[in-house]
């Protein structure tokens, strides 16, 4: 493989970094705040953008920022992986900026400058844990996403706020030290080197008994709670207690996304398809992920909380991901790195529109949103979209990546998977369609008019930007598959 | 006559002669007091900075005194771990002096800084004088003049308890020397030295011998009061709460770590490191205590609402780091463990003087009065995260650094309880300074009961400067720890190979 030295990856980082200056002193002029914003979004997107070139042209882009301790160094590598998860990053924080500027000012929230500068300083950490070129460098920003979200979680300052931070903090904390740590020290010692390498980076593991890498594996998993896996799942729902585009951008693309992202690194790029075969941690971790996909779907249908269905929901749909990579086989990888985006992009239609009418009509529960399609023509149409995605039906994105997950499953002899994956898309209809049913088919509520009363166009926009490519994807999967079929390539050349 | 050939000799005399000297000149005017004591502690860090380059290239130097040859004569003789620690211990109390001076102004009597600067110097030079020297009647010389002086600093505070704090380190730092120097009486009843180097040579064909086994066990203990291990650190809570934050800072950063110091060098250079009681190896002892000490150091600290309580809690469980690294034996846990007493120093020290601007500003030593501060005392709270996230271990703080290297030594050599014991009390760790900064930033910074936000507090230039110097090197060798670790390691290589100090 062809690597070009160029410090593309760390501008990327670094522009959001370096942003939280002007955000912090234009503090009190608002739309110079919210233009440096937007400025580092647009920013930021066009330099991951012109790394795509690149990548997809067989290229890796490498740039060494400083060694660290003595053999160790801080240092970024762009892959198709990384790039993958960076493009849909960035590209979705412009939407979200937008769309924050109509939440905040909408519900005039207090701390706004706080609020924009721990969102730009999550998103230069979410860039550098995908452009991480070894699991030194990742650690460093996996801590560090935790520590900048924790003030958006705490945004509210009040008892429930606080307790839904300090529960993240502790569970993202408490794993990533207690069990990502030794396994990433474990890993070090073992193979005298922390560099990703698609497929593998032990070696030789002879005379290495397969216990170990079963146990250092399983405290990768157990160390990356952001991926949501049970039982380390809780701090999600909790952390709803964030303002929405929060919850929108963080908790359904940036930091368990992340999460999803660091197991697909530690599953292909640090022990590798063929050594999880031949110690059977794969089956292992499918087998904890399908629990998770049943018995979460099952939880979030008995929530009335919007947030707290999404939630769950997102629990379950995080599986999917960590399933097909569970799976080893090409297309429940593929299906898996797919799904990253598709279900960014599905999922963060359903937070921004679960925010539109919380902004337009302070509405929080299912239950209280009878009819309210009448009133919220456009949001509505943008969370059917959104949901029947996520349920899996043509023309929608999230068909195609339901697609590959069956046939990986398949391919990797696994039919009981298979089976969960069908049983999931009846209990993603289960929860979803009853808010499709109340919002559009019943009464609405007493004492309300049936007038138009949508969310401010700086909200409305984003929806309809992430809905529509929600549906586009559907129709222009190479844009995906292009940057799996070079991962995929790589792994199973021979 | 090449004058830096006597460095090694003029780096303790140098201060030493200061000592004196200050109290003279406070007689002319009180305020070049503090000059003279940062001339002298610049002086000497300047030599020590010297021999760390010149060891670190030419490797150990050994200084006969008044030209007398050992074992009869007094030997300094200086290799790595010493160099570096040297320069730690001088670095911080350099720093000390600098940060520490509108402290000092504020928390001891005018009258007094004459005295004051007096005595911190000779408290300067028995530190360093116990870590250069190569002669173990001299090592328990410097400590008596370290702790004579630690005593005074400590009654110099204002606060009522204070004396009694003094007086109880008294009693509790005399037993330690009295069991180290009883210690010492034995080895040279069976050895006839006091030269460590000799020593070492004389006692290996007394392996076994009760005599040389009751040293041991007299100095080990003697020692471990000193550092203030679990549960033999009964006098420091008190000691680091009621002295002036000043002193906290330079003893919480320095003396316990020249107490480690100290017992690495018997413990390796001295002593057979595999020594054995019975069939226990001394190590596995020294292990026990040591994760005893960072769990119950901890997890006390937890229970502290007392802030200088809680640090000087958590100082007893951070020094079990550094007893940890040294009784498991291997290169990459000694690395790390010369490493923390270099971290530990910064982080703790930085605290310390980051706590005594806040406590002196609000008048309280509780954490919960601590609202609001981090809108009130910005750069302060700031710092204290800084060194916070350090001591916790957070990435890219030079706390972290210490930390990776213990738990990759103690997986190369096996110690898996110890992994746990390390980790565990980073979480723990993350608890109780979370509990600080959550105080800090979140608690009563608008109007919980509709008042206006309180007024800033004063954070003096002169004090945020070096505060901000500190907390920039804290992550600054944080990410390029190279040039500490590669230190650090050879310091380890030095004592681990036991050829270039003997």
């Amino acid at each position: 493989m062809e690597i070009i030295y160029s410090a593309a990856p760390l501008y990327a980082v670094l522009v959001s970094l370096v942003a939280i200056i002007p955000i912090y002193l234009s503090r009190s002029n608002p739309n110079l705040r919210e233009s440096w914003t937007i400025l580092a979004a647009v920013a930021k997107f066009f330099i991951v953008l012109s790394m795509v070139p690149t990548v997809l042209g067989g290229k890796e882009i490498y740039f060494k920022l400083a060694t660290a301790y003595p053999g160790i160094d801080i240092a970024f590598k762009v892959d198709s992986l990384g790039l993958f998860f960076a493009l849909t990053a960035s590209f979705l924080w412009i939407l979200t900026s937008f769309y924050s500027i109509g939440y905040v000012r909408a519900l005039k929230e207090h701390a706004q400058t706080r609020y924009f500068i721990c969102f730009a300083g999550s998103l230069s950490v979410t860039m550098g844990a995908a452009f991480s070129a070894n699991l030194f460098t990742m650690y460093i920003f996996y801590e560090a996403l935790t520590l900048f979200t924790y003030p958006l979680i705490a945004h509210e300052e009040n008892e429930e706020a606080f307790r839904g931070a300090r529960i993240y903090l502790i569970y993202l904390l408490g794993t990533s030290i207690a069990f990502l740590l030794p396994a990433i020290l474990f890993t070090y010692f073992t193979a005298g080197t922390m560099d990703f390498r698609l497929g593998g980076i032990f070696g030789d593991t002879g005379g290495i008994h397969s216990l170990f890498f079963a146990v250092i594996f399983a405290f990768y998993i157990a160390g990356i709670a952001k991926a949501g896996i049970m039982p380390f799942h809780s701090w999600l729902p909790n952390a709803m207690v964030a303002p929405t585009p929060v919850s929108s951008l963080l908790h359904a693309v940036a930091v368990v996304k992340m999460g999803v992202f660091v197991v697909l690194r530690v599953i292909l790029y640090v022990f590798g398809v063929d050594l999880l075969k031949e110690i059977g941690a794969g089956a292992f971790l499918a087998a904890f992920a399908c629990v998770t996909i049943v018995v979460s779907s099952l939880i979030a249908m008995r929530q009335d909380n919007i947030k707290a269905r999404l939630a769950y929901s997102t629990i379950s749909q995080l599986s999917y991901i960590v399933v097909g990579a569970a799976l080893l086989s090409p297309s429940g990888i593929k299906a898996s790195i797919m799904h990253i985006t598709i279900h960014a992009f599905s999922k963060i239609s359903l937070f921004f529109w679960a925010g539109a009418v919380y902004v337009a009509l302070h509405k929080k529960y299912i239950s209280q949103i009878s009819g309210i399609a009448k009133k919220m023509p456009v949001s509505m149409a943008v969370f059917t979209i959104g949901a029947l995605s996520l349920i899996g039906i043509p023309p929608l994105s999230g068909f195609i990546s339901k697609y590959y997950f069956v046939t990986g499953a398949v391919e990797a002899g696994m039919l009981p998977v298979a089976v969960v994956f069908a049983v999931s898309s009846f209990l993603n209809a289960l929860y979803f369609l009853p808010i499709i049913y109340t919002a559009y088919m019943k009464p609405l509520d007493a004492g309300m008019d049936d007038k138009v009363t949508e969310a401010p166009l700086a909200m409305l926009i984003p929806m309809c930007v992430t809905a529509g490519v929600a549906v586009l994807l559907f129709f222009f999967p190479q844009v995906l598959t292009n940057f799996t079929d070079i991962i995929v390539a790589g792994l199973f050349a021979e | 006559m090449n004058l830096a050939v006597n460095f090694p000799a003029l780096l303790v005399t140098v201060p030493l002669i200061f000592v004196p000297v200050i109290p003279l000149l406070g007689l002319i005017n009180r305020k070049i007091c503090w000059y003279a004591a940062v001339l002298a502690i610049t002086a000497s860090f300047a030599m020590i900075m010297t021999i760390l380059a010149k060891v670190s290239t030419e490797g150990p130097i050994s200084y006969h005194l008044g030209n007398w040859a050992p074992p009869i004569g007094i030997e300094y003789r200086i290799d790595m771990l010493n160099a570096f620690v040297l320069a730690v211990i001088s670095f911080i109390s350099l720093v000390s002096l600098l940060f520490g001076k509108e402290l000092v102004e504020k928390e001891v009597p005018e009258y007094k800084h004459p005295a004051f600067y007096s005595v911190f110097i000779l408290f300067v030079v028995g530190m360093t004088g116990m870590t250069v020297t190569g002669d173990l009647f001299n090592v328990y010389v410097f400590l008596e003049i370290t702790s004579l002086s630690g005593y005074a600093l400590i009654a110099t505070s204002k606060k009522r308890y204070a004396p009694m704090a003094s007086f109880n380190y008294l009693v509790i730092g005399t037993l330690a020397a009295t069991f180290i120097v009883l210690g010492i009486g034995y080895l040279y009843m069976v050895t006839g030295t006091l030269n460590m180097a000799d020593l070492a040579e004389r006692i290996k064909p007394l392996n076994g011998s009760s005599v040389v086994l009751t040293a041991y066990a007299l100095i080990l203990m003697g020692i471990l009061i000193k550092m203030a291990v679990f549960p033999l650190h009964l006098w420091l809570p008190d000691a680091y709460t009621y002295s002036p934050s000043a002193v906290s800072a330079a003893m919480a950063a320095t003396s316990t770590k020249v107490g480690a110091y100290v017992l690495i060098r018997l413990m390796f250079s001295v002593f057979d490191i595999e020594y054995h009681v019975g069939s226990v190896p001394i190590t596995g002892i020294i292990i026990f205590f040591a994760s005893l000490s960072i769990v119950m150091g901890s997890v006390i600290a937890i229970a502290q609402t007392n802030i200088k309580k809680m640090l000087a809690y958590s100082s007893v469980g951070q020094i079990g780091y550094i007893l940890l690294a040294a009784a498991m034996v291997n290169a990459e846990a000694l690395t790390g463990g010369v490493m923390h007493i270099f971290s530990h120093a910064l982080m703790k020290g930085g605290l310390f003087f980051v706590v005594g601007l806040i406590v002196y500003n609000i008048g309280s030593e509780r954490i919960s009065d601590f609202a609001g501060i981090g809108r009130r005392m910005p750069f302060t709270a700031a710092a204290f995260t800084i060194f916070s996230l350090s001591i916790i271990g957070i990435p890219l703080t030079v706390g972290f650094v210490s930390k990776w290297y213990l738990v990759l030594g103690a997986i190369s050599s096996g110690h898996w309880y110890a992994i746990g014991v390390i980790l565990l009390s980073s979480l723990l760790t993350a608890i109780y300074f979370g509990k600080v900064i959550f105080v800090m930033y979140f608690k009563g910074g608008h109007d919980d009961h509709g008042h206006a936000p309180a007024a800033k507090l004063s954070e003096p230039m002169g004090m945020v400067i070096p505060m901000a110097f500190v907390a920039f090197l804290c992550i600054y060798f944080g990410i390029f720890a190279t040039f500490p670790v590669e230190l650090a390691a050879k310091a380890a290589e030095a004592v681990l190979g036991g050829v270039t100090w003997k």
